[in-house]
């Protein structure tokens, strides 16, 4: 009995192509782990150098030309009252923005079309523009000189776009029918949004909110040009001058002596465990009360 | 018909019966909060422009464009800005070829290959290498990366164009693999399921459809990335070197752009001297090049939202 002569190919290509796809997948996966590679030498590497150098002096003592007595307190308060300000002033505006450009903007005119340009622009200018920005009008301009306030106005404006962008999202996420409902009812056009727009997309804004203000604490560039880069022996005030953690880090990275790149590995241990808890938040708070429509 | 008389009750009028004065308020305050982001733009180009045009004024134009030896602080002066380009160039390429091709076939696996469980575990650790502070990548780029070059055989100086760009490469990924996975994901499933009816393989689905289907957004993300590239500061600060130095060769010490900004803008530079405004010059030439990115950027990811979306 011989078969018949029909051949199907269906289920199993040719052995060169299914050898080729096998290939491909695997530059894939090569392109992925190049990225967590990485990600996973750099965290390894920093905490085996600084571990040492992690403990209660580095929390506690202001910095010092002597290593074994340095510590970064100054900078972290700095870093701690920037991230309070920051919240105070982002997002307010933030939100209020991204509400008047769902809500009520009409996007046919230019000048709404505009502003959203503005702001997609604003969101990928260089950081250290902003800290010319900050350098021309606020440190010179305004004469409000190298504080803390000039550090957190100058971030403000840097995280805006993104904290907008965010918050735009998770507003144009809340459906229609929501508002139509409230309108029926008799509501006004701010009861509305305060009152069922708002409530619903805080959630989206949260998560947003944190992880620009991550975004913002670990900006160095910025405030070098705004006159972070400074030795601070005592803790830092509103309107006095400061340095804030990652400066810190830049300042002891820059020094010659081997120590102090190790004083800046504990350092660097500090500041991504602050992120890295605001982005576990910010992820947290994401999956808990993000409604599905 | 002239007037009906209305039998009956009045037919309700659907506007408000008085002007709400609160309601305007408010809109105009929140109106007022986007005008903080207008004023931004434009505090950005006065604080740029004025010192610039001062700064081309003691400075012409096609020195400054055409120059090829930087050294502002000696006597006598030269302000010829190619070697802070081509620093930044050199740092750039490094990093584009990293972010890149890793970047596209990051976004490939996670979109077409990867499964929902296994995607929605692998993004938010792939986008953790965005969230790490810029200064954490150089520290990294001159105590772990510059060391292993050297291990692996190259002659590398401490400082050198190679670590900075290749650190910042992968930094890069996450912005090229999220944008042009975005990309990917708004072209229609029919085209796929079209292919694979003709028998095509994954490979080819993913390489011959879904790639050129979405080629725009794949370029925005280039486009962003090389921008992003060009305006970070921190590593090449750290890990680059301050010696402006007109070479592609990446394994000597450059300066670029962004590196020479914070270098003048963190020292005590007298304002009104021309070394200060040199800040402004070189900032307004790096936010017009980046601007123009930018811009294309946005447009070509415009253009695959209206084909797809």
């Amino acid at each position: 009995m011989s078969a018949p002569a029909v051949a199907t190919g269906l289920g199993e290509g040719p052995t060169r192509g299914r050898w080729r796809g096998h290939l491909f997948r695997g530059l894939l996966l090569l392109s992925l782990a190049v990225g967590f590679i990485t990600l996973g030498t750099l965290l390894v590497d920093v905490v085996q150098r600084g571990f040492a150098y992690l403990d209660g002096v580095l929390l506690t003592s202001p910095p010092s030309s002597n290593p074994e007595i340095a510590g970064a307190r100054p900078a972290i308060l700095a870093t701690i009252y920037l991230g309070v300000l920051l919240i105070a002033f982002t997002v307010p505006i933030g939100v209020g923005t991204a509400i008047y450009l769902e809500e009520y903007a009409d996007k046919t005119r230019w000048y709404n079309r505009a502003l959203e340009l503005n702001i997609q622009n604003l969101a990928a200018v260089p950081s250290i523009v902003y800290g010319i920005l900050g350098l021309a009008f606020l440190v010179r301009g305004l004469g409000l000189g190298r504080v803390l306030l000039a550090g957190a106005l100058i971030l403000t404006l840097l995280v805006l776009p993104t904290i907008i962008i965010a918050a735009r999202e998770a507003i144009r996420a809340v459906p229609d029918s929501i508002r139509q409902g409230a309108y029926a009812l008799g509501a006004t056009q701010w009861q509305v949004i305060s009152r069922q727009v708002l409530p619903a997309a805080v959630p989206g804004i949260a998560t947003g909110s944190i992880l620009s203000l991550s975004r913002a604490l670990g900006e160095t560039a910025p405030l070098l040009l705004i006159g972070a880069l400074q030795y601070i022996a005592f803790d830092p005030t509103i309107l006095g001058a400061f340095t804030a953690l990652p400066v810190q880090i830049f300042i002891w990275t820059k020094l010659p002596n081997d120590e102090f790149k190790t004083l800046a590995a504990a350092a660097i241990i500090v500041l991504l465990g602050i992120l890295l808890t605001l982005n576990a938040l910010a992820i947290f708070l994401r999956n808990r009360y993000q409604k599905k429509w | 018909m002239a007037t009906t008389e209305v039998i009956g009750p009045q037919p309700v009028r659907l506007r408000a019966v008085r002007r709400r004065w609160g309601e305007d308020v408010i809109k105009g305050l929140l109106a007022l909060c986007a005008l903080v982001s207008v004023a931004t733009t434009v505090g950005i180009v006065i604080a740029l422009v004025e010192p610039a045009i001062e700064f081309f004024r003691a400075i012409p134009f096609t020195d400054y464009a055409t120059g090829t030896r930087w050294a502002p602080t000696f006597e006598p002066p030269s302000f010829g800005v190619l070697p802070l380009v081509v620093g930044t160039i050199s740092v750039t390429l490094w990093a584009c070829l990293v972010c890149m091709p890793f970047g596209l076939g990051a976004a490939i696996y996670l979109s077409e290959y990867a499964r929902p469980r296994v995607r929605s575990l692998l993004k938010p650790i792939l986008e953790l290498l965005a969230g790490i502070p810029t200064v954490v990548y150089g520290y990294f780029a001159l105590t772990f990366v510059t060391p292993l070059l050297r291990d692996a055989g190259l002659p590398v100086g401490v400082f050198n164009a190679l670590a900075a760009g290749l650190v910042m490469g992968v930094m890069l990924i996450p912005t090229v693999a999220s944008l042009s996975e975005d990309a990917m994901s708004a072209v229609p499933r029919e085209l796929r399921d079209g292919a694979y009816a003709l028998g095509s393989t994954k490979l080819q689905v993913s390489t011959r459809i879904v790639v050129p289907a979405a080629i725009s957004g794949i370029v925005a993300s280039y486009v962003l990335a090389v921008s992003r590239a060009i305006g970070e500061t921190m590593i090449v600060a750290i890990a680059a070197g301050l010696q402006p130095n007109m070479t592609l060769n990446p394994l000597e010490a450059v300066e670029t752009m962004t590196a020479f900004i914070a270098a003048v803008g963190q020292g005590d530079v007298p304002t009104g001297s021309t070394e200060y405004k040199t800040i402004f010059a070189v900032g307004l030439t790096l936010f017009v090049l980046t601007l123009v990115m930018n811009v294309i950027s946005i447009r070509l990811v415009r253009k695959y939202r209206e084909v797809y979306e």
